[in-house]
């Protein structure tokens, strides 16, 4: 009954060999592991809180108590990054989440239905996406109060605008194709049609754009932070570089390692996104292949 | 000053001289045997931009700094508090202490050329400073009559005796205005508002909004010979780290109170053209503390509130999250403020104290080690406070208690511990040179007034407390009031409505050429009329 192009075995297996055949995309991919399972141990890692002051003030790096050197008041920078690790990765996946849920579902709505439905919700879409994102953050999260909610919901907010547009144009040019046709005229309802038919069939540009949006949304969280307008009760990456900034001349390695896990992760996260675009985007699959 | 150079030079080796010079030169009396000379222009920055300069009308910070060079008070304060003359040369206290007379000064001129006498005094304090200017009128509103006897004669009749009386003279509590001017009109719509008029050493000659403001030498000051400096530029620079920039490249020769940041002063401290002191702010004396809602559990129990006096290491506050500026406090009145009492109840840092106190007031360590929750709204008045937010809820978790950090902004700030709406917050007041000024109004409960900021917002209530504040301040006998101040600071360090935490302390970062600049209790609020600048 489904119309899926390819069968399933057929697509995994050929997903996997796509996906490796790009080189960054495992390496980014490898190294996410690596941070998930930071993050998944770092009470294992560090079992203390990253908020302990555990060492003397402005330990440098590689000195005994402190790996990665201490802060202002003596707190682990390797501690702070461990933990640190679990606030980006749940902030980054959560809101993404948050967003595609919202963006995907009015634009399938507009995508399949067209006319003023299209209308209203694409001009809805605008709205959001004349603000600029960050500054429309900065003043949710104000607004709220800083809290891990407030930060998630914020995000998401701010996201889903191109994802909206992206799953329209999916389903836009999917609801006309035949094996849509052949399923509104067996009867199926519209519901069953955008969930089942067309939906598994725009997946694949969903994906890769949302995997690049938990990079962005890793940045954001980390410039909210870095503003003082992270959670006070949660470490993070970007509020370690915001607290480091004041004392950048006297400890380099506040800024510097926090600053390298972000850079490292969204660096990853932006060659696995790629990775994921090499092996689900048909044409560039197929010309792999040839 | 080159013969005592050269003598230096001889005797001592280069890094002796560094600390010779740095020692001495910014505090020596102004007499130091060296020629001061006349000349020089001095850049101070000022921050943030002042509304106006009329000091009668507007007294925040830094209006004081600038206003204070073009408005004098009668008196000034010395390091120790202690009355110095300004425009009245000499004063009496009638033994009853109801009467205070003051001899004016008979030489002094307003920038406009016309004679300054009583009569501008009679008109400032009992018209025009009743109106405009909050914490002169609480002064002198206990006046039953302020009179001219003549031209340079004032007395003051208390309706019963006030015992900071004379510590409100200062030329921020009680800048005196020119009558001529200001008397009969609306003082805030004053066209004259915008070219300030008065008797101090400089002169207001431009201001540039944003830029700067240009202060001139006063040619018919009435102190012979002064000022020494041509003039004065108050140097607008919003932004912090241009701030320190600006000292650093010696662009401007003095910054004080929260000018440069805390976490910048020890690197402006290596400076060599520039000398750092904390002095000069003996009259403000800030005092701060965790703000405690007494009405709240567990925080209405005297022995939690006692726990985390121990919980707490002051030190470390101080040394790390100041970087060094200030005391640990011992309670509710600045060492430098008069009326100090150092033999109270002493909370040294001592975890394991707090945890017994808790465990007697019985807060039990629950499954997962916590004893309490309680929430604490971090101030949001820059970095060093969220600093200091982040410690405590650490030195707090060690002994059980779990603290939840709150952001806010300002404004909501003001609103939610003035409304009460909080568990924990950090606060830091003024005393003004007495208790009675600065210090019963946190602590009494006639003050207990919900929407009042710095009132006694944590909703303390002793009746003991309450009277011997009242008692002190009626009285001018010292000793008596040193005696009911005493066992006031007693009873409320055992009590501990608030946590006290430093005795805060502001640095004053000044060009090494410039001379004579904190000279008082005042410190970079003062005329600066015997600031002189040494030529290399």
């Amino acid at each position: 009954m489904t119309a899926a192009v390819i069968t399933p075995s057929r697509r995994g297996s050929g997903f996997w060999r796509a996906f490796a055949r790009n080189k960054g995309a495992v390496l980014g991919l490898a190294f996410l592991l690596l941070i998930v399972l930071m993050a998944i141990f770092a009470d294992v890692l560090f079992p203390t809180s990253p908020w302990d002051m555990t060492a003397a003030p402005f330990e440098p790096p590689f000195s005994e108590d402190a790996l990665l050197g201490s802060d202002t008041l003596g707190r682990d920078i390797a501690a702070g990054i461990a933990h640190g690790a679990r606030v980006s990765l749940l902030i980054g996946l959560t809101s993404t989440a948050v967003a595609v849920l919202i963006g995907v579902c009015l634009g399938a709505v507009s995508g399949f239905y067209g006319g003023w439905v299209d209308d209203a919700v694409m001009r809805f879409t605008e709205l959001f996406q004349t603000i600029p994102n960050f500054v429309l953050a900065v003043v949710l999260v104000a607004i709220f109060t800083p809290s891990l909610t407030s930060i998630v919901l914020a995000i998401a907010i701010v996201s889903w605008p191109p994802l909206a547009r992206l799953a329209r144009g999916e389903f836009m040019s999917l609801r006309s194709r035949e094996f849509v046709q052949a399923a509104v005229t067996t009867g199926q309802s519209n519901l069953t049609i955008i969930w089942r038919q067309i939906l598994p069939n725009s997946l694949s540009p969903i994906i890769v754009s949302a995997s690049l949006m938990v990079a962005t949304a890793i940045l954001l969280e980390s410039s909210l932070s870095f503003l003082g307008l992270g959670d006070p009760n949660l470490m993070s990456w970007g509020y370690m570089v915001g607290a480091a900034r004041t004392v950048i001349r006297q400890a380099w390695w506040m800024s510097f390692f926090p600053g390298i896990a972000i850079l490292l992760t969204v660096l990853a996260l932006n060659l696995v996104g790629e990775g994921l675009n090499d092996a689900l985007n048909p044409k560039l699959a197929r010309k792999g292949r040839a | 000053m080159s013969n005592r150079l050269r003598y230096i030079r001889q005797s001592l080796t280069a890094a002796a001289l560094a600390a010779a010079l740095a020692t001495p030169a910014l505090l020596s009396a102004p007499s130091v045997a060296v020629a001061q000379e006349r000349g020089g222009t001095m850049n101070i920055i000022v921050q943030p931009e002042p509304p106006l300069l009329v000091l009668g009308l507007n007294q925040q910070g830094p209006t004081q700094t600038v206003a204070g060079k073009i408005y004098q008070g009668l008196l000034t304060y010395d390091f120790n508090l202690k009355p110095q003359p300004e425009l009245a040369e000499s004063w009496e206290v009638s033994p009853d202490g109801k009467v205070y007379t003051f001899k004016l000064v008979k030489n002094a001129k307003w920038h406009d050329g016309k004679p300054f006498t009583a009569a501008d005094v009679v008109f400032s304090t009992s018209k025009m400073l009743m109106e405009t200017h909050p914490r002169a009128r609480a002064v002198f509103a206990k006046c039953e009559k302020i009179e001219a006897l003549d031209d340079y004669t004032v007395r003051f009749t208390l309706k019963e005796p006030f015992g900071p009386f004379l510590q409100s003279f200062e030329v921020s509590s009680a800048p005196i205005m020119p009558k001529h001017i200001y008397d009969g009109s609306d003082y805030k719509a004053n066209p004259a508002n915008a070219t300030p008029i008065g008797t101090g050493p400089f002169k207001f000659k431009e201001w540039v909004k944003g830029s700067y403001i240009h202060l001139v030498r006063n040619d018919e000051y009435w102190k012979a010979g002064k000022p020494y400096l041509d003039d004065i530029y108050f140097r607008v620079i919003p932004d912090a780290a241009s701030r320190s920039v600006a000292v650093e490249q010696g662009t401007v020769q003095q910054t004080q109170f929260n000018d440069i940041e805390t976490f910048d002063v020890p690197r402006l401290k290596q400076l060599p053209n520039v000398e750092m002191t904390t002095k000069g702010y003996e009259f403000f004396a800030p005092l701060s503390w965790i703000e405690i809602n007494t009405r709240n559990k567990p925080l209405d129990d005297k022995r939690f509130r006692q726990a985390m006096m121990h919980a707490i290491d002051r030190k470390f506050i101080r040394d790390k999250i100041w970087f060094g500026l200030g005391r640990p406090a011992t309670g509710p009145v600045n060492s430098v403020t008069r009326f100090y009492e150092p033999g109270v109840k002493k909370y040294d840092f001592d975890p394991k104290k707090a945890e017994a106190l808790l465990e007697e007031a019985g807060y039990k360590k629950g499954s997962d080690g916590t004893r309490a929750k309680v929430k604490l709204l971090v101030m949001p008045y820059g970095e060093t406070w969220t600093r200091l937010g982040e410690y405590i809820k650490q030195a707090m978790k060690r002994v059980g208690v779990d603290v939840t950090l709150e952001t806010t902004d300002s404004a909501g700030w003001v609103n939610r511990v003035s409304n009460w709406d909080y568990d924990l917050t950090f606060n830091f007041v003024y005393q003004y040179g007495d208790p009675a000024l600065g210090v019963s109004r946190t602590y009494v409960s006639d003050n207990i007034r919900k929407g009042v900021m710095f009132s006694n917002t944590m909703g303390y209530a002793n009746p003991e407390v309450d009277r011997l504040f009242a008692q002190a301040a009626q009285t001018n006998k010292d000793e008596e009031r040193q005696q009911l101040y005493s066992a006031a600071q007693k009873i409320l360090v055992e009590d501990v409505p608030v946590a006290w935490l430093l005795e805060m302390e502001f640095p004053t970062f000044v060009d090494k050429r410039f001379k004579n600049a904190i000279t008082t209790a005042i410190g970079v609020n003062e005329s600066y009329d015997s600031v002189y600048m040494v030529k290399k």
